[in-house]
Parts: C-alpha cells; sequence; structure tokens
C-alpha cells in the first residue's frame, strides 16, 4: 500500500507543482494518475521512490514514511518505466535489464539467466538480449524497459508515461501486454499518463488531475465516465465526446451498440 | 615595474609588431575558413577528408612548422611572412571544422523559407546562411585569435620580433621582470582581441544579445 | 627543396642514429616527457573535470579559467620557470603539465555534463548509487570525450615538449635549438621532420582510440550515423 499524505512540492523559483495530495493506492491494484501535461504526474510519482523529496507531507509504502529508507536502498526495490526508456546506451540488453539483480549482489550469469526469461515474459525474442538498446524499436524499448524494472520482483511498479513514445498500434499492444502481466504479478502500480483512453483501460482505479496537482476526481473509470465531478472532468474525459454516447439499435436481430454520430462500435452480447 | 618603466619604448613596438603579425594572420584564416568550412558542410563527400586533413595540420608542431615553411615557399627563415603563413595555417585547421559547423548549424527550413520567397543563392549565402552562421564562427574565431596571439610569441626563437622577443631576451639575460612583462602583455592583447571580437559579434548578431558571453572563449567540444 | 634531401641525408646518416644525442633516444626522451606531462595532468585534472561534470557545479568557473590559461603563452610560463627552477628538466615539465591540464578539464567535464540526463537519471531511478552513476554510466558514455581531451592535451604536448630543450638538453627540440645555433638547417628540418611524424603518429593512435571507445558506448546500428563525433581537437596552442 502506497499512501500520499498531504503531499506538497514547490520547486525553487517555481509555482506549487503538487499541493496537498493525499492518496491511497491499495496493494496489488492499478491507480492510473491522468491530467494534462505540466499537472504534476511526474513529481507525484517520483516522491515515491524519493526522486522528489516533498516540500512537505510525506509517503508512506505499507505505513513506513518513505524518508526513513535509504534511497538508493528503496529505489532497488521498486521498479520504474519512464517514457523514454531510459536504458543504459551502452549496455546490451540482457545487461541493461540485469542491472539491478547484478547491482544486488545476484551472479551476473544468473542474473542474465533471469534476464533472458524475463523477455520472454514481456514478448520479446531472447535473441534480442544481445542487442543495444540503440537497435530496437520504440515499442521494444519499452518492453525491455518494463522487463528491466520487474528483474528484481518488486512489490511496485511506477511507470510514467511508458507508451507516450510510440505509435498508436504499437501502444495497444503494450497496454494489452500490461494487463496479460498484471492479472498474474498482482503488483501494485502507480501509472501516469496523460491519455484518457489509456488510463480508463489500465486502470483500476483512476484520479484526475488538474493543474498543481490537484485532485479533480478520483473513482473508478465507470464512476467518473458516468458522473463527471464537474466540467473540468466532464471536458478532460470527453464524456460528452460523439463515441462515448453510445446508443442501442436492432441490426438483423442482433443488437448493435453505435455511438453518437452512428458508427458501429460494437454488437451487445446476449 | 622598474624595469617597464625604463623600457617602454621597446614594450610598445614589439607590442606593434606582435599586432602586425597576430591579426593579419587572423583575418587571413577567416577569409580563408569561410568558403573552405561552406564547402565542407555542403558538399560532405569532399568535406569530410577535407576537415580531416585539416585537423592533422593541426598536429605539427608550430617551432618546426616555422622552420618547414620557409623550405617550402622559398622565403628567408626569419621574416614576418614565415610567421603569418604559420600562424594562418594553424587558424585554418583550428577555424574549419568550426566554419562546416556553423553552417551546419543553420537551420535549412530557414534556408528553405529564404529560397522560398526569391532569393537567390548567392543572397541565401550573403543575407542568411552567413548571419546565422555568425555566433558559432565567431566562437571559433574568438579561439583562432586567442591561441594566434600566445603563438606569434614563439617567433622570437626564429628571431622574428613579437612580444616573445621579451621572453627570450629576459631568460637569456636572467631578468625575471622581462620575462613577466613579455607575459602579461602577451596576454592583454589576447583579452583585448577577444573583447574586440565580443563587441564586434554584439554588434553583427543583433538577434542574440539577451545570452550572455563569458569574457574567454570556451574551448569548443563535440 | 635542397633543403629536404639535405635533411634526408641527415636522417639517413648512421652517426645520427646512435649515442645520447642519437635519433632513438632523443625520440625515446620526447615521448618520456610528453608522457609523463599528460599523466600528471590527467592525475590532476580527471578526477576534477568529471566531479564538476557530475555535479553540474563551477562549470562556469573552469570554463574561465582553462579560457586564461590558454592565453598564456607557454614561451613564456617556461621562461620564466626556468628562471625561478633553473636549468634543467623541471621547468618544461611543470610548464607543459600546465599546457596539457585545460584539455584534459574540458574534456572531462563536458563530456560528463553532456551525458544524456534522462540516462543518469534513468540510473539513479532504478537505484545505483551516486558513485556506481558516475563509474558505471557517466564515464563509459563520456570516455570519448574525455579520450578527447587527452588527444588535444597529448598532441599540444608533445608539440610544445620541444621547447624543453631551451632550458634542458632533453627531446627532438634539441636538433631544432642546436641546427638554429649552428645553421645546420638540413639538422634543424629533420628534427622538424621528426617532430611532426612523432605528432602525427600520436595523433592517429589517439583518434582510432576515441573511436574505438566511440564506437563501443553506440550501437553498431547508430555507429555509421551521427550518434557518434569523432575528434574535434580541442584547442591547442603548441610550438
Ligand atoms: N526539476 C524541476 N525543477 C523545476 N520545475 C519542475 C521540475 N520538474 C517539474 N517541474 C515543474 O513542475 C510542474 C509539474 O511537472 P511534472 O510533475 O513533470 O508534470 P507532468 O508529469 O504532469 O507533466 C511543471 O510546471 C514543471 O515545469
Ligand atoms: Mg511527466
Amino acid at each position: 500500500m502506497i499512501e500520499f499524505e498531504s503531499v506538497t512540492k514547490t520547486y525553487p523559483g517555481q509555482t506549487t507543482a503538487v499541493s496537498d495530495f493525499s492518496l491511497v493506492v491499495p496493494s496489488h491494484r492499478t491507480v492510473v494518475l491522468v491530467g494534462s501535461s505540466g499537472s504534476g504526474k511526474s513529481t507525484l510519482l517520483r516522491t515515491v521512490n524519493r526522486m522528489v523529496e516533498p516540500t512537505s507531507g510525506r509517503v508512506l509504502i505499507d505505513d513506513e514514511d518513505v524518508r526513513e529508507r535509504d534511497p538508493v536502498a528503496l529505489r532497488r526495490s521498486i521498479g520504474y518505466v519512464l517514457q523514454h526508456g531510459g536504458l543504459l546506451p551502452h549496455r546490451s540488453v540482457l545487461d541493461n535489464i540485469a542491472t539491478v539483480p547484478v547491482l544486488n549482489g545476484v551472479p551476473k550469469r544468473e542474473a542474465r539467466t533471469a534476464a533472458s526469461e524475463l523477455l520472454e515474459r514481456v514478448g520479446l525474442d531472447p535473441k534480442v538480449g544481445r542487442r543495444f538498446p540503440g537497435q530496437l524499436s520504440g515499442g521494444q524499448q519499452q518492453r525491455v524497459g518494463v522487463a528491466r524494472a520487474l528483474a528484481a520482483d518488486p512489490n511496485i511498479l511506477l511507470m510514467d508515461e511508458p507508451f507516450g513514445a510510440v505509435d498508436p498500434i504499437m501502444r495497444r499492444e503494450l497496454q494489452e501486454e500490461l494487463l496479460r502481466l498484471q492479472a498474474d504479478m498482482h503488483k501494485t502500480i502507480v501509472f501516469v499518463t496523460h491519455d484518457v483512453d489509456e488510463a480508463f483501460l489500465l486502470g483500476d482505479e483512476v484520479v484526475v488531475l488538474r493543474e498543481g496537482g490537484v485532485i479533480a476526481q478520483r473513482g473508478t473509470p465507470a464512476e467518473i465516465l458516468g458522473a463527471p465531478a464537474d466540467d473540468f472532468v466532464r471536458d478532460f474525459v470527453g464524456a460528452d465526446r460523439a463515441e462515448r454516447e453510445l446508443h442501442i439499435t436492432e441490426v438483423d436481430g442482433r443488437t448493435i451498440a453505435v455511438d453518437a454520430s452512428g458508427r458501429p462500435v460494437g454488437v451487445l452480447a446476449p | 615595474m622598474k624595469w617597464l618603466s625604463l623600457n617602454w619604448p621597446q614594450v610598445v613596438e614589439l607590442t606593434r609588431d606582435h599586432l602586425l603579425l597576430s591579426a593579419p594572420a587572423i583575418l587571413l584564416s577567416v577569409l580563408l575558413a569561410v568558403p573552405i568550412g561552406r564547402l565542407a558542410q555542403q558538399r560532405p563527400r569532399l568535406g569530410g577528408p577535407l576537415l580531416g586533413a585539416a585537423s592533422l595540420l593541426y598536429a605539427i608542431p608550430a617551432l618546426p612548422l616555422l622552420i618547414i615553411i620557409p623550405v617550402i615557399f622559398g622565403i628567408p627563415l626569419r621574416s614576418p611572412a614565415t610567421m603569418i603563413i604559420a600562424l594562418t595555417v594553424y587558424g585554418l585547421a583550428l577555424l574549419v571544422r568550426t566554419a562546416a559547423d556553423a553552417f551546419g548549424s543553420v537551420d535549412p527550413r530557414v534556408r528553405e523559407a529564404a529560397v522560398a520567397v526569391g532569393h537567390s543563392p548567392r543572397s541565401v549565402f550573403w543575407r542568411v546562411d552567413l548571419p546565422l552562421a555568425v555566433p558559432v564562427l565567431l566562437a571559433g574565431v574568438r579561439v583562432v585569435a586567442v591561441s594566434t596571439v600566445s603563438l606569434v610569441t614563439i617567433g622570437a626563437l626564429i628571431g622574428v620580433p613579437s612580444l616573445g622577443t621579451l621572453l627570450t631576451d629576459g631568460f637569456q639575460r636572467g631578468i625575471p621582470a622581462e620575462v613577466a612583462t613579455g607575459v602579461i602583455a602577451t596576454m592583454l592583447l589576447a583579452l583585448f582581441f577577444d573583447a574586440v571580437l565580443v563587441a564586434a559579434g554584439r554588434i553583427l548578431t543583433p538577434w542574440t544579445v539577451s545570452r550572455r558571453e563569458r569574457l574567454l572563449p570556451q574551448e569548443e567540444t563535440t | 627543396m635542397n633543403l629536404f634531401l639535405d635533411a634526408i641525408a641527415w636522417l639517413a646518416d648512421p652517426a645520427n642514429w646512435s649515442g645520447p644525442s642519437g635519433v632513438p633516444t632523443r625520440v625515446l626522451q620526447h615521448l618520456v616527457i610528453t608522457f609523463a606531462a599528460v599523466a600528471a595532468a590527467a592525475i590532476l585534472a580527471l578526477p576534477t573535470g568529471i566531479l564538476i561534470g557530475h555535479t553540474r557545479k563551477g562549470a562556469g568557473i573552469v570554463g574561465a579559467i582553462a579560457g586564461a590559461a590558454r592565453a598564456i603563452p607557454t614561451l613564456g610560463l617556461l621562461t620564466l620557470l626556468g628562471l625561478a627552477l633553473g636549468i634543467g628538466l623541471k621547468a618544461p615539465l611543470l610548464a607543459l603539465i600546465v599546457l596539457a591540464i585545460p584539455s584534459v578539464l574540458a574534456g572531462a567535464y563536458a563530456g560528463v555534463q553532456n551525458v544524456d540526463s534522462a540516462v543518469t537519471g534513468a540510473a539513479k531511478a532504478i537505484g545505483m548509487s551516486p558513485k556506481q552513476v558516475v563509474f558505471q554510466v557517466e564515464i563509459p558514455l563520456a570516455a570519448p570525450v574525455i579520450i578527447g581531451g587527452l588527444r588535444a592535451a597529448t598532441l599540444q604536448v608533445v608539440a610544445t615538449a620541444t621547447l624543453a630543450a631551451y632550458t634542458a638538453d632533453f627531446g627532438l627540440g634539441r636538433y631544432l635549438f642546436s641546427g638554429l645555433k649552428s645553421r645546420d638547417y638540413a639538422e634543424m628540418l629533420a628534427g622538424a621532420l621528426l617532430v611532426a611524424g612523432l605528432a602525427l603518429l600520436l595523433e592517429l593512435l589517439l583518434a582510432a582510440w576515441q573511436r574505438s571507445a566511440a564506437r563501443r558506448i553506440a550501437a553498431p546500428a547508430r555507429s555509421s550515423s551521427a550518434a557518434v563525433q569523432p575528434e574535434s581537437p580541442l584547442v591547442k596552442e603548441s610550438v
């Protein structure tokens, strides 16, 4: 369980990036922070592994203040995936994945073998392991980033717009992959994105942020879509967008859902 | 101080000599490096070897170069021409790459827009490429200026008078004050050149005024 | 051109290849003083430069000092030190160390500072200690630029080491100065060719080292593209 308690962060010479933010992220669930660029999502995420120290307030992991923990040890116990992978360009894919286990003292051979298995788990050919990050496509790099975050088998996974830089088709595949992985891993995931559709797809719970890291609304995707708290949320999640407004029509005896502009989007199961 | 007050006229004269050796060399370096750098940037296939050759020229030590140049050009060893040619070779070697980088730093979209509104190739060069290349070019010229002024002193070893004469003469006669005067005067001259170039840069590139400049040139790094 | 033939004849003369002022001895002396000066400069400047690049603090001051150091004429420094320390190797060695420091320092701090902060940030985020970030990420990734600094310094020093002969009986500069004194242009030119050859040789070796370091950190697929920028010697005021 991750607990944000009145977290405020003001960068030197800046307005407040996050103000008085409180949230409980239950264990084994995925919570998605969604908000436009600059709304303080990354800042919040980075307070968890102490890449950012809050100006006031605190962050607890399983009831322990992260400030009590040694930052380096803390970070090794938490998986972290970034938008651009953040892979070390001078190390092979396998060595990248094995980085944290090796830092933790796992023998190199053993770590590499485990890394190779992880590659398969994230849907990559183990042969890719010998290559350098620069030789992979953006989507492949992100998969490696996920594999690296999982290498030390952390309980917590922090993901900062991990699929933001890949094309839509690849993004979709990566999202499905993550859902599949999470179905049998049950990690505690804090996922940051500015893409509402991604948030609704991945999140057990979604937190909509407005400027300055202020919570506009939190709830399950259904709750947010069904009852937007205010105009900001309605606008942000596009509750009024034509493709969100579905109607049901009968065609050849089957029940079909169409959106507001009449485009069919699916068939109702009997 | 006492030495300086007694030998004031000599220092002034040597400073003038120093200036007359370094200024033409710096000017020649710029005049030659700009077209070569532009060519290298436009034709990478030609430019690669050209830039490689330039940096090899750079590897030739100065004192030996001072001795080789008169042999190649058939001029007397102890002449200002020898000095100026050698200094130009160095300036060129240093500046050609910077010039190529400077033209490379010009946004191709700006160039395209200039062509689109009807600039001729020649006026694209004079009105777009060259002015926009000035900031990077100038950084290179500042480096060349400082190193040229400093290098002129070596001429004293083959008997070409400059502030370097104070160094060799002071050393041989064991007068630290004379050597120190030579060192300080050379550094002041370098600073003077640098200040002139910074001022010229301000005038030539009014669109970059907001950026603060350092008093001394920064080395270029990749 | 006649002079070139004379110089070649001088070089071909076996008498000039033996004894305490023979070519092999002089070349060796030249290399020794070059290596000593660059090594001393590296011991002083590499840790400093890497630290500055890592903390990103003090770059302005170092830039200013390096710029000022470049404006000092090496001949001036050498003669001043020569007057203070007397005839011998101490003065040229010290002058050469001072000459080498700015390039080594600049290469180290620029190299480390220019490592993509996303990469160092990620290394920190996955739990590398600051020391591990420096040694496992920043130094390997900065290696080509760091080597570039050493390369520029070596080039400056090997060229300027000719001046050592001005205050000591040492190195290839001896041929230049004794030729200059006795107007033996063949000897002088031969010495010049030897120094130039040695400098070019070192330059090519170090450039190859730098390129191989650049290749090592860049994925082979990218090394063909602009990802690897070789050389651009840092600047010299060599003699
Ligand atoms: N290291 C930093 N120093 C100063 N300001 C920062 C820093 N990181 C983020 N900010 C500022 O804090 C605000 C929130 O940033 P961030 O948390 O990155 O938002 P998001 O991830 O939602 O785009 C922005 O205004 C940003 O400019
Ligand atoms: Mg962000």
